[in-house]
Parts: C-alpha cells; sequence; structure tokens
C-alpha cells in the first residue's frame, strides 16, 4: 500500500504534441482512483507513465515516499491489468499467475501456495492448467487480475480492463474488482472512458480532458458540482442540460424567469441534471417535448427549452406525452458556469 | 457447411491438367528416371547400360569418400543454420528496438537477399583472392596464410562464411515480423513481470518466436543442403580436388564430371528420401506443436 504523488507530471512526445499538461495530485493511501475521460484525453499516458512503459518528460512521480521517475517497472512494485489481457500464451495459467513472482526469487512452495489461493479466490482452481486460449474473456480477465493480485504490489493499475467484456459480464467484473480492492485495501488506479465505471467504483474521480485534470472528487461531488461544462457534460447519462441564460440585476435568468440571485456576470450557461426538473402544473418553465424514451424504472422526456434542446428525467408513474408540458426545478439545483471559459461560477 | 462438388470426375481432371502436367513432367518423370538409372551402370560414352541391381547404393555405402563427404554435409548444415539463424536472430531483435531509421535499416539488411548464390560464391572468391582479398590481407595481417581452394579448413569456412551471409536476411525478415507480432501489450506485462532483459527474452519472447523458429529451421536446413550448390560450385572452382563439398555438389560432379549416371542417380535418390523426411517431420511436428493463438 502506498500513495502515489503526481508532481507537475508533464509529458510531450518528439513531434511536441503535449500529451499531458503539467499535473499535479495526490492518490492516497488504500484510495481507489479512477481516471476517466474521453480517448486522447491523456488517461492512458497518465497511467502508463506510473507503470514506467511510457517516459516523464518533467515532473516528479512518487509512488510511497520513492520518487520512481527512473525506476524500472518491474522494480516500481506495481501490477498491471491490460486492456487486451496481456496474457502469456505459451504459459498455462498457473504459470501466468506465478510468473511475477518466479522472477522475484520467491520460494516454489510458496508460488505454489499463493497461486491456489488467488485462484481459489478468483474460481479458477479447475482452469490452473489450461493455456489462456482455452479460456472464455471472463476467466482471461480474472487471470489478469490473479496476475496482479498475487503479487501483493503497492500499486494496482488498471487500463480500461472490462472493455472488451460483454455488458452483462462488465457489471459482474466491475462489482467483483471493486469488491476485491476493498478486500485487499491497495492503492489503485482505474481508467476508463465509461463515465458509469467510473461512478460505481471510484472513491475518487479524476475526470481528464485535452492532456488536463479537469476535476478531481468523488462521484456524488463530481456529478453534482462539476467543475467545468466539459465534467458537466461528460459524467452522466444522459449529461447535464447546458442552456444559455443571463445575469440581469444580480438575478439569473432562464427564458424570462428568476433562478435566485448570482453576482452580477452579464452572460452565462446554466447547467440542470435531467432528474432536477419535476413535472409541475405550477412550473415556470415550459418544455416542448418531441420524444417519449421509456426505460422501465423511469422515462427520459427530449424535447425544446425555447430553442435549447433540453432532456427531462421523470419516474415512471408519471403521465408522460409530447406536447407541452410544464416543469419546476428543484432548488438549487442550478450549476453557473462562466459562458465563455466554461469554468463553474 | 454444404461442400460444393463436381457431378463428373472428367472436368476436375480437365481443370487440374496443366499442374498435373507441370508436375508429371518436371517431377515425377525425372524421379522415375533417376530412381531406375540409379539400379544401372552406364557406359560413359552412352553406348549403353547394364542392370546391377543396388550395386550403384552398396558402392556408396562402403565409399570412405561419400561417408566423408556426408559428415562434412552434416557438420556444414549444421554451421550454417545454426549461424543462420543465430545472427539473423541477434539482428532482428536489434532492429525491432530501433525507432529511428527503422526502415532504412531493415532495407539495407535485405539488400543481400536478391543476390543469387553463385555471385554470393563469386563474392566470397574475391574476398579470399590470394593476392589481394581484403579477407586474405585480414588473415595475413596475424601471420595466417589463407589458402582458398587450397587448404581444406580454410575452403570450408570460406563456403560456410558465404552461405551464412547469403541466408541471414531472410532470416532476418521473418524473425522481424515474428517479433513484430508479439503484442505489445505482453511485452509490457512481460516488462513489469521480470526486470531482466536476457530473462523475458528466453522466457516469453523466445518461446512465442518458436513457430517462425521451427519454419525457418526447416528452411535453413533445406537451404544448406540443397541451395548453396551455386556457392559451392564457385568456390571450389569446379577443382574438387581434395577440396570439401556438399552431397548435392556430388551428385553434379560425379554424374557430369565423372559420367557415373548410375551413381550420381543413387546418390540423387538418397537426397530425395531426406528431403521426404524433413518434409513429413516438418508437418508433422508444425501440426502438433508450437502453435498458440
Amino acid at each position: 500500500m502506498a500513495q502515489v504523488q503526481f508532481n507537475s507530471i508533464t509529458k510531450t512526445y518528439p513531434n511536441g504534441f503535449e500529451a499531458l499538461k503539467p499535473t499535479n495530485f495526490t492518490i492516497k493511501e488504500g484510495e481507489f482512483a479512477v481516471l476517466v475521460g474521453p480517448s486522447g484525453c491523456g488517461k492512458s499516458t497518465l497511467l502508463r507513465m506510473v507503470a514506467g512503459l511510457e517516459d516523464i518528460t518533467a515532473g516528479d512521480l512518487s509512488i510511497g515516499t520513492r520518487v520512481v521517475n527512473h525506476v524500472d517497472p518491474a522494480d516500481r512494485d506495481i501490477a498491471m491489468v491490460f486492456q487486451n489481457y496481456a496474457l502469456y500464451p505459451h504459459m498455462t495459467v498457473r504459470k501466468n499467475i506465478g510468473y511475477g513472482l518466479k522472477n522475484r526469487g520467491t520460494a516454489k512452495s510458496e508460488i505454489a501456495r499463493k497461486v491456489d489461493e488467488a485462484a481459489a479466490m478468483l474460481n479458477l482452481t479447475p482452469y490452473l492448467e489450461s493455456k489462456p486460449s482455452q479460456l472464455s474473456g471472463g476467466q482471461r480477465q480474472r487471470v489478469a487480475m490473479g496476475r496482479a493480485i498475487v503479487r501483493d504490489p503497492a500499486l494496482f493499475l488498471f487500463d480500461e480492463p472490462l472493455s472488451n467484456l460483454d455488458a452483462k459480464l462488465r457489471n459482474q467484473m466491475r462489482i467483483e474488482i471493486k469488491a476485491l480492492q476493498r478486500r485487499l485495501g491497495v492503492t489503485s488506479i482505474y481508467v476508463t472512458h465509461d463515465q458509469v465505471e467510473a461512478m460505481t467504483m471510484a472513491d475518487r474521480i479524476i475526470v481528464m480532458n485535452e492532456g488536463r485534470v479537469e476535476q478531481i472528487g468523488t462521484p456524488a461531488q463530481v456529478y453534482h458540482n462539476p467543475a467545468t461544462t466539459f465534467v458537466a457534460s461528460f459524467m452522466g447519462a444522459p449529461p447535464m442540460n447546458l442552456l444559455p441564460a443571463v445575469v440581469d440585476g444580480g438575478q439569473v435568468m432562464l427564458e424570462g424567469v428568476s433562478f435566485g440571485p448570482a453576482p452580477h456576470r452579464g452572460k452565462v450557461i446554466a447547467g440542470i441534471r435531467p432528474e432536477d426538473f419535476s413535472p409541475d402544473p405550477e412550473g415556470d418553465l415550459t418544455i416542448h417535448v418531441d420524444l417519449v424514451e421509456e426505460l422501465g424504472a423511469h422515462r427520459l422526456l427530449h424535447g425544446k427549452l425555447g430553442e435549447e434542446a433540453v432532456t427531462v428525467h421523470v419516474a415512471n408513474e408519471s403521465v408522460a406525452q409530447t406536447g407541452p408540458l410544464r416543469v419546476g426545478v428543484k432548488p438549487d439545483a442550478l450549476c453557473l458556469f462562466d459562458a465563455v471559459e466554461g469554468n463553474r461560477i | 457447411m454444404k461442400r460444393a462438388g463436381f457431378t463428373t470426375v472428367s472436368l476436375p481432371v480437365f481443370l487440374l491438367l496443366p499442374q498435373l502436367v507441370i508436375i508429371a513432367v518436371f517431377f515425377y518423370w525425372p524421379t522415375v528416371v533417376a530412381l531406375q538409372s540409379s539400379f544401372y551402370l552406364q557406359d560413359p560414352f552412352g553406348f549403353g547400360s547394364t542392370f546391377v541391381g543396388l550395386q550403384n547404393y552398396a558402392d556408396l555405402f562402403t565409399s570412405r569418400e561419400y561417408h566423408r563427404i556426408a559428415s562434412f554435409t552434416v557438420v556444414f548444415s549444421v554451421l550454417v543454420t545454426f549461424f543462420s539463424l543465430a545472427i539473423a536472430l541477434l539482428l532482428a531483435v536489434k532492429a525491432d528496438k530501433i525507432l529511428r531509421g527503422a526502415k532504412t535499416y531493415r532495407t539495407l539488411l535485405m539488400w543481400v537477399y536478391a543476390v543469387a548464390p553463385p555471385v554470393a560464391g563469386f563474392i566470397a572468391v574475391i574476398m579470399f583472392n590470394q593476392s589481394w582479398g581484403p579477407l586474405t590481407q585480414f588473415f595475413g595481417m596475424f601471420n595466417y596464410t589463407y589458402l582458398v581452394g587450397v587448404n581444406f579448413n580454410d575452403t570450408a569456412f570460406a563456403m560456410v562464411l558465404a552461405s551464412v551471409w547469403k541466408q541471414v536476411p531472410v532470416n532476418f525478415i521473418f524473425f522481424l515480423s515474428g517479433l513484430q507480432s508479439i503484442p505489445r501489450s505482453v511485452r509490457e506485462a512481460a516488462l513489469i513481470d521480470n526486470a531482466s532483459a536476457m530473462g523475458r527474452f528466453w522466457d516469453v519472447t523466445f518461446p512465442l518466436l518458436a513457430p517462425t523458429g521451427f519454419f525457418l529451421l526447416i528452411i535453413n536446413i533445406t537451404y544448406s543442403l540443397f541451395d548453396t550448390f551455386g556457392i559451392v560450385d564457385t568456390v571450389v572452382k569446379g577443382e574438387p580436388g581434395n577440396n570439401p563439398m556438399t552431397l548435392v555438389y556430388k551428385v553434379y560432379v560425379d554424374g557430369f564430371r565423372g559420367n557415373d549416371l548410375g551413381g550420381s542417380s543413387a546418390q540423387s535418390v538418397i537426397l530425395m528420401v531426406l528431403v521426404l523426411a524433413l518434409t513429413i517431420f516438418q508437418f508433422r511436428l508444425i501440426d502438433r506443436r508450437i502453435h498458440y493463438t
């Protein structure tokens, strides 16, 4: 177990492309941190830098109390689970799991004991003598997990480990990984582009965009108090509604309706989560519903508020039909962003 | 899956005819002729032949010269195969790590592939020229008089050198593409699991190269046995004398220099059996082992 400290970490490729702008943050001991962002945002680069598979252009990276910028991947006391599992195809499951231990001079009997233990934990015992090619996707994923946990490292790194699995298996593995991490208490960094994975698994989410950290916070903080319009639109499905508004006379005005006081700023963007609208005959706003999406437990109403497209999330017992719908906004649900920079006001 | 089939026999036979004719004329016919003539003793001037049964074979198996050449061929093949593969693998592993100018480097290494065996032999002859060959002069610096075509070992070394040089590029291309087909993440996983580069090579890279390596092993054995004819011919300058030669070259020397067609045919048949055995061995092993996905 160890904390991971990023101190002005930068990555610039030889062609001048800045994949990661100077980044500072700390992952606490035993924490499950999820790096989330669209593809090309630098999250994988950051993870690979922690693993030592990618050079660090500038800044200091420490794992525990040690700066590891120039430490070999094998000597960083980390274990990594790759997206395509990266199992050794010519080795049996037993050898795959035990390979890292063998190279660290662990005694044979000790390796056998640890591998058996890990296999039992991951329901892999019947497959120990099989080759990876004989296993299903979920089983291969477990072998990759076994290879990581058997080493008992200071830090787990996960590089989109579930993206090659089908939806059902993904949900199951998500819970298994999270439970395993809880049980072992090992600090973990998990990279994903799937915001649902990020929300459900993380102790803290690190949202990245274009080589920059947009926001760091607990899933609830990131969801309810997005720091930028990017975070607001990236986290949550459907995303937060972002509507142009003005601050006039100290009041936020949206569609001619006042939404409480705000410091004078002129044009702003008002963010409202779809579930923060509530159908209300007395409501101030009128949405013209074009489409009703039936999702069983709830419904999504897609429509227009003035000229802007909005989505409203309603419970399944409420009446839903196309046409005008009067809605109210829950108190304190409004997030204001700078209209130009997109930062939270 | 339903298999498409022909209703008549004549159409598929007709379609296959060109291929069958080519195989029959250029392969089966010569084979039958060689097999047949290996049982005869031919008159050197073509005035007839006498049936001698297995006498040609018996002569070969008791001939000390044939044994000597057979053992040399084995040593020669082992050396050429081993060094061609080892040097090519080393170069491929190094080339695989190059990021800048990789293409140029590969192209330069592959050029030798385009050199025909007799030309390779000729280059060896030039390198070892008695009066001004650079390699002869190089050995001269150590007070060693290098005598290609006169000293048995010197000649053999020149042959091995030229043959290896000629074969390295082919192996290099295969090894390099084999290396590049190893998934990057597997190598990265090894990087995390094993601190030693040597350990990673022998535990992960080498086993994953085994299919390529095995294929090349067979190709190289065949090459060193048969395709080195041109190199041997140029280096010994058609003056076998006491010079080293391979079994294939002896077939030529006995048949076309010595006009002993019967003995030469018997040698060809022996070589054919050897190739057949090698091929069966290759197919059985490739089918059974060394296959991962």
